[in-house]
């Protein structure tokens, strides 16, 4: 037995913790240190567990293959027919599988979750008992959750974890369930996810009924075998489909509007879930699937485009948020973006870096702001902050570590997986991938636009937050102080991966003509089915010259100090922010419209939203006026006739009846005064009655 | 010479007495002393042709007779008794319970 | 066919017949306290009773086991049979939980009355089990209509403000399918007999016989246009009981008015009837007139998903909402069953065990809360999460069974029939998938309304949590979410010889029984073997 043969554990330990602190510290109501170790000790194991069992398999095994561990057999459906004819066994495993894709999902996914669940312990050390339990009973489940999504071995216990950590986030945005738009934020997340559930379901259905199987390596390998044009249609339905889901899962347009939303939750919450793993799990989900795109230029395409747009959208939005978790979110919003456009070029496993690196430096930002809030008493408003630098100096550092790597500033890890992403978009339009060239170059200038866009907003946050003097009050800056060690050590622990994250697992070898210096490529390799049925990927490939490569380096940083480079000149040299006030009073419309993120929620509330409601009203009407109107019709009808017929029975019927009835009465009313009741009367009518029978008797003798 | 025909005679005298008796007095007790005519003159009918046909059957005949009058006058004063008591009164009409 | 153990069927089928037999003539009406004893002891008997056929029956056969045949009325062919397969052992031990919960959930609801509630309660399972257990079609005549006496009476006595309207729509709307189900049952029998000179039906002259499992046999041969006209009536009767759109409006009413554990039972066991007739019955007696009826039923199952759910949106009163989502559900069963294909037809049944749990543990739920406030609107709750959290914990674990969350029991029932579903016609899927999007919404937008927000209204604020009593009422229907949700192999397996024999039944009018193999074939042959090399190390 290894680790790696019960990498079922990793999921478990958490989901165990949940269990105990759901089912025993809350309905106990025990003290907050047992929810404590209960959940670090859940957490920490799944960790601990995870990775060791990802590095004993990365020395024993063939780690370019899929190592498949079947817990049970878990759904059996008998035959089924299948769209190409035939028929095949529908059996789902419970089964997890270890393969560089899901390594490294793993490894990030139980460091960073660990983090922010000891991070949670100093956040949410205000809550009462049960709240708190509560709070680390949901986060447990999450990790469980999370893990199970990144390890299974076919799409519908992928679909598990999928849905597991919807349900998570749902409880989790709704955490403080008495406010109103919590719950509200909470409820839209799950809906919104549903829709794109949707998708997937259906995703899931088109596979088993074109390939028979829902297992990740037989997909593979039906795939890979393929040559020719055969399933490039089947890859494209489902391709699409699929991402149908990514995007409500990730946040995309058009279903990016329950993130920023989401942000009611607690801060841990957000950095853990709606930052670092949860809203990844759509950009997972298309690198794990990347044999359907790999076949399918549609969709590829499908998926970059919504990605770019999606990337620079947001980032548009989050100039102008003053709340710092919404501009958090709305960077989030955007950096998926380069994930799905990344995915969409075909560069899976830039996106799946961009995955890890986002999680450092983004995780590390909402702890940062988390710490932020929680110092200026659960102030959100960027307007009421300023100065902070001096009073959490710790905080203040590793929050401008991880801005500067989100901005893209060498050789941080921000820069090193985002310039991979735009360097792929280029090469993309530069190779003219699928005949689509014009519409990548589009995308990479999207992308670079965005990267100016993203370095702006986020100095802007923390020049708002850390610099200058502080706007929110007397009584609140009394209040201000560094937070405890459990929050600081994730934040520095974060900062340190932001920094060296990017070149330790994804050196950018093809700058230096050190291409197997490049960790990750080289290990997800082989998850990545070949563009046009080829065993491995293209590895870097040289379609793009060395000099252009090096120029387009620099062409992203240029581009990221001129954001940065607007945001001193605007928010740090100017207390007044009069610059950008003036932008504001001159493009009122602009601005109106990026203030009130182009009026999507709003749109979505009185198409969508209205509509269905008012639908179900109408099918309401329809139900209790038609439906039931022509049941209740058939009554009366019913009663109706029967009342008619009642009369003819009353009258005519029954009359006949009474007619002889009436008859007997009044005669016997006659007959009865005959009895009189008195015997002397009987006497007397008896002998009057012998005397005449005697003189009948005598006379007709 | 009184023959048999006198005490048949005598006898549909006092029958007739008693009869008319039953009939339309509304005394009980007089109702009853008409019935004692009745059965007296049936007895002394039943004498009359026990002597006449040299029979002594018709003679224990009206010693039976005599002795359910005696009877029967037991009852019917116990039932007047009764009437009395219950009514306070021993005119027959008023003892019109079940009269519709 | 296998007869070990008969007399377990008979035991579980007639001691709640005797202890209703007993709570009337040996209790007095006053000794509220022994009825109700009573009533819980013979149920819980019941229950304990009908747990060894969980353990007894066979998998690997496809026969009736359990069996006991006597004659009844000879001179016609009707016989006292009872038997089961996989199918109805699964209900029955629903019905006999059911039941139990149904008897233990009552004890402070129903205050008046007491003796003639347990009573009917008793002898409504009596009918329910009854009808699981026949084998021949008179005595499941008779049972179906035992049934319909005692439910007529919990609705029509003990029910809400509009109950006798309830339960007189609930017992003519049920009566009417019944006795159309009787006219298809009755020309069925005369065909197989000597058929019916007055009326122009034929017969094939087979000894006259009312036994079900006979008259799978001759189903073949029976012509299409008499299937046709049979399954019309048993479409009528089981479709009314299902119930399927157009034929639901008697169900939120009935639900309404109806005690707590009448809508428990009629949720849970009394809508099953009408799907369960459909498998035993409808599928394997007339695979001609199902095959050609797959169409239009299939879409009034679509129709009546959405519509169900989008009208449950537009509730005000839980209970209704509740209702409704019953109507959405049971169109997933009804759409399982009639994609006729295994994954469907498994999904089918096991929705049918689900939708008795998750929508049983709802009417249960939204009885305790109505039993507290004695009002059911859902405006006028809210925040109440935080008066009673182990409610709305155990009210968010069904409501999520509900919406078909993975690792719950709804999810496996409804993956089933929709892939189900996609392999008869993919857009069958696509339509069926949006009334699971459609589900999450009205039952969470109830969920977020009633216990989320703010602790506003100040009748609600002295609410009581679940006692130990009420909790125990739940818990068992959780455990078997979960339990069905995670590991639902043996439930398939039961009912796996079920499946199997109906599949058979419907294939034998199919003429294209052997389907063209193309392109896919030699694909999934390599992917195998490569699979096997992928897995090698893994043992």
């Amino acid at each position: 037995m290894s680790f790696y043969d019960l990498i079922w554990l990793v999921p478990l330990f958490p989901l165990a913790g949940a269990l105990i602190n759901g089912l025993v510290t809350h309905q106990l109501g025990l003290k907050k240190s047992v929810a404590n170790i209960v959940a670090l000790i859940g957490s920490g194991l799944a960790l601990i567990w995870g990775w060791a069992a990802v590095l004993q398999w990365y020395f024993t095994e063939d780690h370019t293959v899929s190592y498949v561990v079947k817990v049970f057999s878990w759904i059996s459906g008998g035959d089924l027919p299948l769209l190409s004819g035939g028929t095949a066994p529908l059996e789902v495993a419970a089964s997890y599988q270890v393969d560089p894709t899901s390594a490294v999902m793993v490894c990030f996914v139980t460091l960073v979750g660990f983090l922010i669940h000891l991070y949670s312990v100093g956040y949410m050390h205000s809550e009462s008992d049960k709240a708190y339990s509560r709070y680390f009973s949901y986060l447990n489940l999450f990790m469980f959750a999370m893990l199970t999504l990144v390890l299974g071995s076919n799409l519908l216990v992928l679909f598990v974890g999928w849905e597991g950590v919807g349900l998570c986030s749902y409880l989790l945005i709704g955490f403080y369930y008495e406010k109103e738009w919590c719950a509200s934020a909470g409820m839209k997340a799950f809906i919104v996810n549903r829709i794109g559930d949707f998708g997937f379901l259906l995703a899931i259905f088109f596979t088993f009924g074109w390939f028979g199987t829902l297992e990740f390596s037989e997909l593979f390998a039906v795939l890979s075998q393929h040559h020719g044009d055969a399933l490039v249609g089947a890859a494209t339905i489902i391709g699409v489909l699929l991402f149908i889901g990514a995007i409500g899962k990730s946040a995309q347009i058009p279903l990016f509007v329950w993130l920023p939303d989401a942000m009611a939750g607690p801060t841990p919450v957000s950095a853990l879930i709606h930052a670092a793993t949860m809203v990844t799990a759509g950009v997972y989900m298309v690198a794990r699937c990347n044999f359907f795109y790999q076949l399918s230029p549609n969709a590829m395409l499908v998926v970059a485009v919504i990605g770019g747009v999606t990337a620079i959208f947001a980032a548009t939005i989050g100039l102008t948020q003053n709340d710092i978790k919404k501009v958090l979110a709305y960077s989030t919003v955007s950096q998926l973006g380069y994930m799905f456009l990344a995915a969409g070029v075909g560069a899976y496993i830039a996106a799946i870096f961009h995955v890890v690196t986002h999680a450092f430096f983004k995780a590390c930002l909402f702890l940062g702001s988390g710490s932020v809030i929680h110092a200026c008493g659960g102030e959100q408003d960027m307007r009421k902050m300023g100065g902070l630098k001096k009073y959490m100096p710790k905080t203040y550092w590793t929050f401008l570590i991880a801005t500067i790597a989100i901005a893209g500033i060498p050789p941080l890890a921000g820069f090193v997986s985002k310039d991979a992403i735009l360097a792929k978009a280029f090469e993309a339009g530069y190779t003219d991938l699928n005949g689509f060239g014009g519409a990548y170059y589009g995308l990479w200038i999207l992308g670079l636009c965005g990267a100016a866009l993203t370095a702006f907003y986020m100095f802007r946050l923390v020049f708002m937050t850390f610099d200058g003097a502080f706007r929110g009050g007397e009584e609140a800056e009394h209040h201000l102080h560094e937070s405890p060690w459990t929050m600081t050590l994730p934040l520095q622990v974060l900062a340190f991966g932001s920094v060296i994250g990017g070149l330790l697992i994804g050196f950018p070898g093809i700058l230096f003509h050190k291409e197997n210096w490049n960790f990750i490529e080289g290990f997800m390799g082989p998850m990545i089915l070949g563009a046009h049925g080829h065993g491995a990927a293209h590895a870097g490939g040289h379609a793009v010259s060395f000099g252009l490569e090096w120029a387009l380096v620099g062409l992203s940083v240029t581009v990221a100090a001129a954001g940065i480079l607007v945001a001193y000149r605007w928010y740090k040299t100017d207390p007044e922010f009069s610059i950008p006030n003036a932008m504001a009073e001159r493009f009122p419309f602009a601005y109106k419209l990026l203030l009130n993120k182009y009026w999507v929620d709003e749109l979505y509330d009185a198409t969508i939203i209205r509509g269905t409601i008012g639908l179900a009203r109408f099918c309401w009407e329809f139900d209790a006026r038609v439906v039931d109107g022509v049941v209740n019709g058939t009554r009366h009808v019913t009663v109706g006739t029967s009342f008619l017929s009642g009369i003819f029975d009353l009258k005519v019927i029954d009359g006949i009846v009474n007619l002889i009835g009436t008859i007997n009465q009044t005669a016997s009313r006659y007959f009865r005064r005959l009895q009189v009741g008195f015997t002397q009367g009987y006497a007397m009518v008896m002998v009057f009655g012998a005397a005449l029978l005697l003189a009948v008797f005598f006379i007709s003798f | 010479m009184i023959t048999a025909t006198h005490y048949l005679a005598l006898s549909l005298v006092m029958f007739t007495l008693g009869l008319i008796g039953v009939m339309v007095r509304r005394n009980f007790i007089t109702v009853l002393m008409s019935l004692e005519l009745i059965f007296n003159a049936v007895n002394l009918n039943l004498i009359a042709f026990s002597f006449r046909l040299g029979d002594l059957s018709g003679q224990i005949l009206a010693i039976f007779v005599i002795t359910v009058a005696a009877a029967e006058a037991a009852i019917g004063l116990g039932l007047i008794i009764a009437l009395t008591r219950l009514k306070d009164t021993v005119i027959l009409d008023d003892a019109n319970e079940m009269r519709s | 066919m296998e007869t070990q153990y008969a007399y377990l069927l008979n035991l579980i089928c007639f001691v709640p017949l005797v202890g209703a037999l007993f709570i009337v003539f040996f209790l007095d009406k006053e000794n509220s306290r022994a009825i109700k004893m009573t009533a819980t002891v013979v149920a819980g008997l019941d229950f304990v009773l009908s747990l060894p056929l969980w353990f007894l029956y066979k998998t690997d056969g496809a026969e009736f086991q359990f069996v006991t045949k006597l004659d009844w009325i000879p001179s016609v062919g009707v016989q006292y049979f009872f038997g089961v397969d996989g199918f109805s052992v699964l209900l029955i031990l629903l019905t006999t939980l059911l039941g139990l919960i149904a008897v233990y959930s009552s004890f402070t609801a129903i205050a008046h009355r007491e003796k003639e509630y347990y009573v009917f309660l008793l002898l409504l399972q009596v009918g329910m089990l009854g009808v699981f257990c026949s084998l021949d079609f008179i005595l499941f005549y008779v049972f179906w209509e035992v049934m319909l006496v005692p439910m007529y009476f919990l609705i029509g006595v003990w029910g809400g403000p509009r109950k006798l309207y309830a339960a007189i729509k609930f017992f003519l709307f049920t009566l009417v399918g019944s006795v159309l189900m009787l006219i298809g049952i009755l020309a069925l029998y005369f065909y197989n007999s000597d058929g019916m000179a007055a009326i122009g039906l034929p017969g094939l002259g087979n000894a006259p016989t009312f036994s079900i499992p006979s008259l799978y046999e001759i189903a073949p041969q029976v012509p299409p246009e008499l299937q046709f006209w049979i399954f019309l009536a048993f479409f009528v009767g089981f479709a009314i009981k299902v119930p399927m759109f157009p034929f639901h409006t008697w169900l939120p009413d009935a639900h309404v008015e109806a005690p707590t554990a009448g809508s428990v039972i009629l949720a849970g066991v009394l809508l099953k009837m009408g799907t369960y007739g459909f498998i035993r019955l409808s599928l394997p007696l007339l695979p001609d007139a199902t095959i050609k009826a797959v169409g239009w039923i299939g879409w009034l199952s679509i129709v009546a998903i959405i519509y169900g759910a989008l009208v449950a949106m537009a509730q005000k009163d839980m209970k209704k909402l509740v209702a409704y989502s019953s109507v959405s559900h049971m169109g997933f069963i009804t759409l399982g069953m009639f994609a006729l294909n295994e994954a469907g037809l498994r999904g089918s049944i096991l929705q049918m065990l689900n939708h008795g749990i998750s929508t049983g543990a709802l009417f249960l739920l939204v009885g305790l809360i109505y039993e507290r406030r004695h009002n059911r609107m859902i405006s006028e709750y809210g925040g109440i999460a935080k008066v009673m959290p182990i409610y709305a914990m155990f009210f968010l674990v069904i409501t999520l069974s509900s919406i078909g969350l993975p690792t719950l029991n709804g999810f496996i029932g409804e993956f089933l029939i929709l892939i189900g579903a996609f392999a008869h016609k993919w857009w069958w899927a696509l339509f069926a998938t949006s009334g699971i999007v459609l589900g999450a919404g009205y039952m969470l937008w109830m969920y977020q309304r009633v216990f989320f927000g703010e602790l506003s209204n100040e009748k609600n604020k002295g609410l009581k949590d679940l006692n130990l009593r009420e909790q125990w009422t739940i818990i068992p229907l959780i455990i078997l979410a979960f339990w069905i949700g995670l590991y639902p192999k043996p439930f398939l397996d039961r009912m796996a010889p079920t499946v199997d024999r109906v599949m058979e039944r419907v294939a034998t009018a199919r003429p294209e029984a052997a389907l063209p193999m193309v392109v896919h074939v030699s694909a999934v042959d390599q992917h195998e073997e490569h699979d096997e090399a992928a897995t090698e190390h893994g043992e």
